[in-house]
């Protein structure tokens, strides 16, 4: 995974919001690699949506650099960028007034890609997410389950096949089941489709579980950044420390109901 | 069909001409209203600073009563046509059309304005930050995302705008426009209450059905049902094309005559028309105008023909307050108008229509009123009631300044209600025009003006400068010269009124020339 190409990278990434005193983001240098899974996790208002929105250019840093496959991306197109990166958005955000097929095909449409061509990658990936073609194909957003609306926004931020996907608390409404379930389905289609992921959440037991590596940040700035495992097991930063008691906590719990029933 | 009302059977003859003009001109005035308030509120959306001095205007605009808005328009683009004339050697008609058009487009556009802003900046924001995230440019967000999320919304603004300016539309009759209004102010001045209904209806079906054909579209665009949106579409073409199809079918007429807004001028006007007919030539009417417009409108060649008086050019255009007696009035009037306006009088036609103020002769009697110099020492004590425009006119001016008049209270009152309001003791004194058939009706005693405060107003006509050596024109109005007197003037303003009969201004005109063939030949 080291050895990977970098996908994404900030570079002293600084973020201000008109004249407010307090950046959003100060300073934060961080490299993603190709095919990891990268989870960010910290407090509301500590910078993580910021972050991500940096990357597809919904809003641009105040000074630093981000590269997306080694290029500045404010050289690139924002649009023709933003097309080439899945984006799961907070709350889901499908369009109200269009079908599921045409939520999820709404990228490879704006390509350019040919009617048939779409119809049929729809069909590839609501089987891919579990949703039977023919039944979900053409209902309204209205008419899904909070957890079948998840699916069909993970669809659509994958259909036409972008190297990355950006995910904004994506499992953040949903009931713990579906959520758990959902998420591990993810993990499968990031393995099994070779996808570069940024997760948010500010679950840590959630990024615990799913990422290869992950990010705290507090007040602007990646305070920590490691492994699963290591931050389990040597949290350096106070904060990060403290983080970590939830989830050691209940994992002891569990594991000692479990070897109290065997 | 004998018993159809005559006066229905009037209303229908006319539908064809007032529902076709109707349908043109508040229609072209919403198509431009759309395509201007449309990208306008979009422009607004994406630009704050320009959204509040936008819906601002538009308010402003709401707020001046349709009417004056659209008689402001009529001296605006006067003035604009004689400046194009000068300077590009074309000029346009500052009548009717155009002037009805931009009031309306302006009218139509707060709805539309407001709802397209509110339904656009209305939209979940997820759903707009979606739309770029998944790669639309603006513009796609817009059209993909934007508009039909606020569809709905800003559908019910070109509705209520739809409705809106088909009503208000009845007001561009007095700026010389044809519409359902004309049944409307004819009815009123002539108290033909059929006509007035008639006119109702009229524009309130139209509104509904332009109403249910664009709700129709709505629902299709909403469920892309694709059939809707054409039969919605189909629909508003075919009311287009029946408005339309009078007007191709009928010759342009050669000569338009002008009548302002009471009885009177109604018949004196089908009476002209009438006399151009019998002539061989094709007149249309362009009534219920207002006093400056239609004068401003001969002059500038809009309209050919109407009746005025010598007492309201007098004080009014040439802005005279002395009085010289009527015939050195009428030579003045005569001179004044051709060097000034170029217009031309064709002669008088024998009666005056002047201002009197007038009084229920038993309440006269009773306090001993005879002139007007008699009301002096007593109107400390009584109401007056004046015409719309009576008290704003010079010739008040005038009698107050000569009788040092000052009435307890002045009011104002349409001018076919006044007779009556004199005769049931509910004011007690009225400007009463002299030639108006209720002052025999209601046994009116005009007072006597010792000081000649008042002018003298000859029923004259005008000619526009372009006709002013029109023979055909000239001969055709000749036989009404110096042949109408104030009796027969009365007579005929009675009998349109008088409700047992119901004859309509036509028929009443009819009877007119009819009287005066007779009178003729004895």
């Amino acid at each position: 995974m080291a050895q990977a190409p970098v996908a994404i990278a900030f570079d002293a990434v600084s973020k201000r919001y008109g004249d407010a005193r307090a950046s959003a983001l100060d300073r934060v240098s961080l490299d993603v690699a190709g095919r990891e899974f990268l989870a960010v996790v910290g407090p509301s208002g500590s910078g993580k949506t910021t972050l991500l929105r940096l990357v597809n250019r919904l809003a641009d840093p105040s000074e630093g650099t981000v590269r997306f496959e080694g290029r500045d991306v404010r050289a690139l197109d924002a649009i023709e960028l933003r097309r080439r990166i899945g984006y799961v958005f907070q709350g889901v955000g499908l369009f109200p007034h269009l079908t599921v097929a045409e939520n999820v095909g709404i990228t490879p449409k704006l390509l350019g890609w040919e009617r048939k061509r779409i119809a049929a990658r729809v069909d590839e990936l609501l089987s891919l997410i579990r949703l039977a073609p023919a039944d979900y194909r053409n209902r309204l957003p209205a008419e899904l389950s909070g957890g079948e609306r998840q699916r069909v926004g993970i669809a659509r931020a994958i259909a036409a096949n972008p190297p990355v996907v950006l995910m904004d608390e994506p499992f953040g409404a949903l009931d713990p089941l579906t959520r758990d379930a959902l998420a591990q389905e993810y993990r499968r289609l990031h393995d099994q489709l070779g996808l570069t992921s940024i997760l948010i959440t500010h679950d840590m037991t959630e990024a615990l579980l799913l990422a290869d590596r992950i990010a705290v940040m507090h007040e602007g700035r990646v305070i920590e950044i490691d492994t699963p495992h290591a931050m389990m097991t040597d949290a350096k930063h106070a904060y990060v420390h403290e983080l970590m008691q939830t989830p050691r906590r209940r994992a002891e719990r569990l594991g000692a109901l479990m070897a109290g029933r065997k | 069909m004998n018993g159809l009302d005559p006066r229905i059977a009037d209303a229908l003859a006319r539908l064809p001409d007032y529902l076709g003009s109707h349908v043109i001109v508040s229609l072209t005035a919403l198509a431009l209203g759309l395509a201007i308030s449309l990208p306008l509120a979009i422009a607004a959306t994406r630009n704050t600073r320009l959204r509040w001095p936008l819906l601002a205007f538009s308010s402003l605009v709401q707020t001046i009563p349709g009417l004056a808005l659209l008689a402001l328009f009529y001296p605006l683009l006067l003035g604009l046509s004689m400046l194009t004339e000068r300077t590009f050697g074309t000029g346009f008609s500052a009548l009717g059309f155009l002037p009805s058009v931009l009031a309306l487009t302006l009218y139509s556009m707060l709805p539309v304005l407001r709802n397209t802003v509110t339904g656009i900046t209305g939209i979940d924001p997820a759903v707009n930050e979606a739309a770029l995230g998944v790669g639309m440019t603006r513009r796609q967000a817009l059209w993909m995302v934007e508009l039909p999320l606020a569809l709905p919304v800003i559908m019910a603004g070109i509705r209520t705008s739809a409705v809106w300016v088909i009503g208000t539309a009845t007001l561009s009759t007095p700026v010389g426009q044809t519409s359902l209004g004309n049944y409307i102010f004819a009815g009123l001045q002539t108290q033909n209450w059929v006509f007035v209904l008639f006119g109702c209806v009229a524009a309130a079906g139209l509104a509904l059905v332009v109403d249910q054909l664009l709700a129709l579209m709505e629902s299709g665009v909403d469920r892309g049902k694709r059939a809707r949106v054409t039969l919605g579409g189909v629909g508003l073409l075919l009311v287009v094309g029946a408005a339309l199809a009078p007007s191709f079918a009928r010759p342009p007429a050669t000569y338009a005559i002008g009548a302002k807004t009471f009885t009177e001028q109604y018949l004196l006007a089908s009476l002209m028309e009438q006399r151009l007919n019998a002539a061989g030539l094709t007149a249309s009417r362009r009534e219920a105008l207002g006093s400056m417009i239609v004068f401003n409108a001969l002059a500038a060649g809009d309209i050919d023909v109407y009746v005025d008086y010598s007492g309201t050019i007098w004080a009014n255009q040439m802005g005279r307050t002395d009085a010289p007696g009527r015939e050195k009035v009428l030579e003045e009037v005569r001179r004044w108008l051709k060097e000034k306006h170029d217009v031309e009088m064709l002669g008088t036609l024998g009666f005056e229509n002047a201002y009197a103020l007038g009084m229920a002769r038993k309440r006269a009697e009773a306090l001993g009123v005879r002139s007007i110099g008699d009301l002096t020492p007593l109107a400390p004590r009584l109401t007056m009631v004046g015409d719309l425009e009576f008290f704003s006119r010079p010739e008040w001016a005038a009698i107050r300044t000569a009788y040092g008049l000052a009435f307890a209270n002045q009011r104002l009152l349409a001018p076919d209600y006044m007779y009556q309001a004199a005769a049931n003791g509910e004011v007690d004194v009225i400007s009463a025009y002299t030639s108006e058939g209720r002052v025999t009706q209601y046994d009116i005693l005009l007072l006597e003006d010792p000081k000649q405060a008042i002018p003298p107003y000859d029923a004259i006509l005008l000619l526009s400068p372009k006709r002013a050596n029109d023979q055909a024109l000239r001969n055709a109005l000749a036989p009404l010269i110096g042949r109408i007197d104030v009796g027969l003037m009365r007579e005929a303003g009675l009998r349109v009124g008088d409700a047992a009969n119901r004859q309509s201004i036509e028929s009443v005109a009819r009877w007119m020339w009819d009287q005066i063939e007779a009178r003729k030949q004895r």
